[in-house]
């Protein structure tokens, strides 16, 4: 009797690896080179880690979906270049954990929208979508501009995203609450510490039109308004070989 | 990192890929085929037509 | 409770280890909600205080009365009765959700609430998707897998109260993932929405259903193992790996909802779709072929028409899969090396696909005439054409040239509901339609004419469903890409979004008939639960109580 249990046994786990392995080996295969083949992210100058501010404004997108209304993925294909603009690089969301490179446009490609509203027709669009595009079929994000941004953890935010591989410093990490209140801040000049320790290129302004209170809108429109400004294009040759994959 | 390039990885994947499904699909051809294994299999594809009853 | 204490020395082993497990897990829930600062975790913690409380309870009382005991030569069919319930309520549930989210994109002036934030589109179609993949296909599969296993082991379910717990274990995952996403608790995986705590819920109650399917199988009478139990063991081995790959993430706290993906850009996208992708292969085809080849030979009193196809077909099928995820990918910035593999699988995947498909089918010659007579039938042989044509569709949409167009688009929406709902609900819908009379000890189902009513208005729903969609999928495609003469772009944008409107009316039109189609079974399944059974059962043996935890 024991013989056959045994035996019984034996069936059963031959099966379930003889499924572990039928079913592995396509991933290993097709996932792990991208952590080791170099061309897989192109030599890029610009990206940088988000600031405060702009992750606090990602965790929004995030929460409220809008990747499964718009892509942040732009293919080279005519249409989509003149449409959307330069199509997207792999090196552009090199520090987006997770990837929202999206699988659906019941709204355009968000890939490149940044510069190309103001703050003030974002704060519109957002309130009442059918206000400024009539034929839209977007939901309504009035609630943005009521809610006091969330950011009592901003530091364990930048803190994990460093440690899962974004290179954050030791001093943007520490300093993460201050930099978040800095770059809404109107008055904080061109000498600002949030400059300095993210460059030049950041976006420092009161977003949501109420400099009074950080909303949740304030880092919304801010993390789109960053969206595909990263890179300068002109001095990214695509047809250079190592560009090419 | 390692020197891995792309030309490589295309080659392993492909070629690799290929020849390891040929050797899964040629296992669970064989096995489904194999002679002794008709008996079984008889009698498995009448299995759910057994007569279904509430005790083991 | 002293009274349960006082009897737990007579106590089945295994309910004593799942009654101290979740008097723990309350414990534990009870102190992450006070010390949290984070108002989603509370409100997570909240709703895990309140159902280990419920489970604690509901054991309390179990074992106090001694109902709790397992006897060994019956099957347990409690459990696969609470499963065929939960089935149809989220059926309802996530057929609604979807309804809703298609009524947003139609009406938005009228669908969408600018106080109630959690009624977004953006928050709706997780709750959507996950509810009908996960809650109507999960309970359906558990239970399914369930009735399946014994019956084809002879052997009653293993593990004691072990199945009830993966029963309500999966129910709080659900109710957690549900309730966080309209709370706007996600992780932005499509699919794989719920955070990590949510994740790690899952992974110990995924073992659990592991350990109480091979324990089952351990114990069976019959040297071979049924295929059917291949294509379940596959599909719960598989969807383990998947969860806990895709799933990697870092929390911000241990007492916050947040996590951050240990992958990021593209290395995250493929590793997402890798999984995406075979949550279609391993969650909707794998063990619903399983479900194809218990319930239709069953149901036509025909053997299954090829074994030996069954096997070559099983193994093939899960071996390609697993390659095909780069086909959501195309043109994007993943290295084309990968897409190209991605396509060529998902071309090849096409054969073993319909070899489920044709052994389907064929299983049914000599049975041609029920299909006349019994709707359930028809309804199992409408599934299978709808697999075929998926899985047909499918391989054609992972062609680049074609993708190029079909992706981002509704085309891609209509695809995926002609496999959701015309293989997935109604192989689902048929055996339900089965196991009901099975499982209640009726006769037959209370009304075939509303399974007729239910079948028809449920086709007629897919079709436009998938029509409109096809029309409005290829129609934005086209716009998208469309040139003046002039060699400017000839559409904005939202130009293609009004176009859309008539066959996205058409489209809730669809959905609308196929939740009336799931509300008409659900009526039905209810008055044959209610019926007046036969002679045998109303023996009181033929009906084993049923188990506390049922009441929760």
């Amino acid at each position: 009797m024991w013989k056959h249990h045994a035996k019984f046994e034996r069936n059963s786990i031959i099966l379930t690896i003889g499924i572990i392995i039928a079913v592995s080996i396509g991933g290993l295969v097709e996932i792990s080179p991208l952590f080791y083949l170099e061309s897989t992210i192109e030599k890029v100058e610009g990206v940088r880690p988000y600031t405060p501010l702009e992750q606090a404004g990602r965790d929004i997108y995030v929460r409220e979906g809008c990747y499964v209304c718009h892509s942040q993925m732009i293919r080279p294909l005519r249409d989509e270049v003149e449409r959307y603009g330069h199509y997207s690089l792999a090196a552009e969301s090199m520090y987006d954990h997770p990837f929202q490179w999206g699988s659906k446009r019941t709204g355009p490609d968000l890939a490149r929208v940044g510069g190309k509203y103001s703050d003030s027709w974002h704060v519109d669009h957002l309130t009442d979508p059918r206000a400024v595009v009539p034929e839209s079929n977007m939901p309504p994000y009035a609630f943005l501009a009521k809610q006091e941004l969330d950011y009592h953890a901003i530091e364990k935010h930048l803190a994990a995203l460093q440690r899962v591989g974004v290179p954050y410093t030791k001093a943007q990490v520490t300093n993460a609450r201050a930099d978040l209140e800095q770059q809404v801040d109107p008055f904080a000049g061109e000498a600002s510490d949030l400059k300095k320790r993210y460059g030049s290129k950041v976006q420092q302004r009161d977003f949501d039109g109420d400099p009074s209170r950080l909303t949740e809108l304030d880092a919304l429109i801010a993390y789109l308004q960053v969206l595909g400004t990263m890179v300068d294009f002109r001095t990214y040759k695509a047809e250079d070989p190592e560009n090419l994959r | 990192m390692t020197g891995l390039v792309y030309e490589d990885v295309a080659r392993f994947a492909q070629q690799g890929g290929t020849i390891y499904f040929g050797l899964v699909f040629a296992a669970g051809l064989i096995y489904a085929l194999w002679p002794h294994h008709k008996e079984d299999f008889d009698r498995l594809a009448q299995l759910p037509l057994e007569e279904d009853r509430d005790d083991v | 409770m002293t009274e349960a204490q006082a009897r737990s020395d007579e106590a089945p082993f295994d309910a004593v280890v799942l009654y101290t497990f979740t008097g723990v897990a309350a414990l534990l829930s009870l102190l992450a909600t006070a010390f949290t600062k984070d108002p989603s975790f509370r409100f997570a913690g909240w709703t895990m205080l309140v159902a280990f409380l419920a489970g604690f309870l509901a054991l309390s009382v179990g074992m106090a009365s001694g109902r709790l005991r397992s006897d060994p030569t019956r099957y347990a069919d409690g459990v696969i009765r609470a499963g065929v319930i939960a089935t149809m309520f989220w059926a309802v549930a996530g057929l609604t959700a979807g309804v809703l989210a298609a009524a947003q994109l139609s009406w938005p002036g009228i669908f969408y609430f600018p106080d109630a934030p959690w009624l977004n589109f953006g928050r709706l179609r997780p709750l959507h998707t996950s509810a009908v993949i996960f809650a109507f296909g999960g309970n359906a599969l558990i239970c399914t897998s369930f009735y399946v296993v014994q019956r084809t082991c002879k052997a009653r379910l293993a593990g004691g109260v072990a199945p009830w717990f993966v029963f309500w274990g999966y129910q709080l995952f659900i109710v957690l993932a549900a309730t966080g996403y309209l709370a706007g608790i996600t992780q932005s995986k499509e699919y794989a929405e719920p955070e990590w705590y949510v994740d790690l819920w899952l992974t110990i109650v995924w073992v659990a259903y592991l350990l109480v399917f091979l324990g089952t199988i351990w114990k069976r009478k019959e040297p071979h193992i049924y295929v059917a139990n291949w294509f379940y063991l596959a599909f719960i081995v598989t969807i383990a790996i998947l969860h806990l790959v895709n799933n990697a993430a870092l929390p911000v706290g241990l007492l916050e909802a947040k996590s951050y993906s240990l992958y990021a850009g593209v290395q995250d996208a493929l590793i997402q779709w890798w999984y995406g992708h075979n949550a279609v292969a391993f969650f909707l085809t794998v063990p619903f072929l399983a479900m194809m080849y218990y319930f239709v030979p069953k149901r036509a009193e025909r053997p299954v028409y090829s074994y030996r196809l069954s096997i070559v077909h099983f193994w093939s099928l899960i071996f390609i899969y697993i390659w095909a995820g780069p086909h959501h990918l195309h043109y994007t910035a993943l290295p084309q090396w990968a897409q190209t593999l991605g396509m060529t699988f998902s071309i090849m995947l096409w054969m073993p696909s319909w070899g489920g498909m044709i052994n389907g089918f064929m299983t049914l010659s000599g049975a041609w005439d029920k299909v006349r007579t019994d709707p359930v039938i028809r309804m199992m042989v409408v599934a299978m054409a709808f697999y075929g044509m998926a899985t047909f569709e499918g391989p054609l949409m992972s062609i680049r040239a074609v993708n190029a167009l079909s992706h981002y688009t509704d085309w891609t929406v209509g695809h995926v509901h002609s496999g959701a709902l015309g293989w997935n609900g109604f192989i689902t819908f048929a055996c339900v339609y089965c196991l009901v009379p099975w499982l209640w000890k009726k006769e037959r189902m209370w009304s075939s004419a509303l399974i007729e009513w239910h079948f028809w208005i449920a086709t007629t729903g897919i079709l436009l469903y998938i029509s409109s969609m096809w029309v409005s999928g290829v129609m934005e495609g086209l716009m998208w890409r469309e040139y003046t003469p002039q060699g400017y772009l000839a559409n904005a944008f939202v130009e293609t979004v009004a176009a859309k409107h008539i066959p996205n009316i058409i489209r809730t039109l669809g959905g609308l008939m196929f939740l009336s189609g799931a509300l008409i079974m659900s009526y039905n399944v209810w008055r044959t639960i209610r019926m007046p059974g036969d002679v045998k059962a109303e023996l009181p043996a033929a009906a084993p109580a049923p188990l506390p935890a049922a009441a929760e």
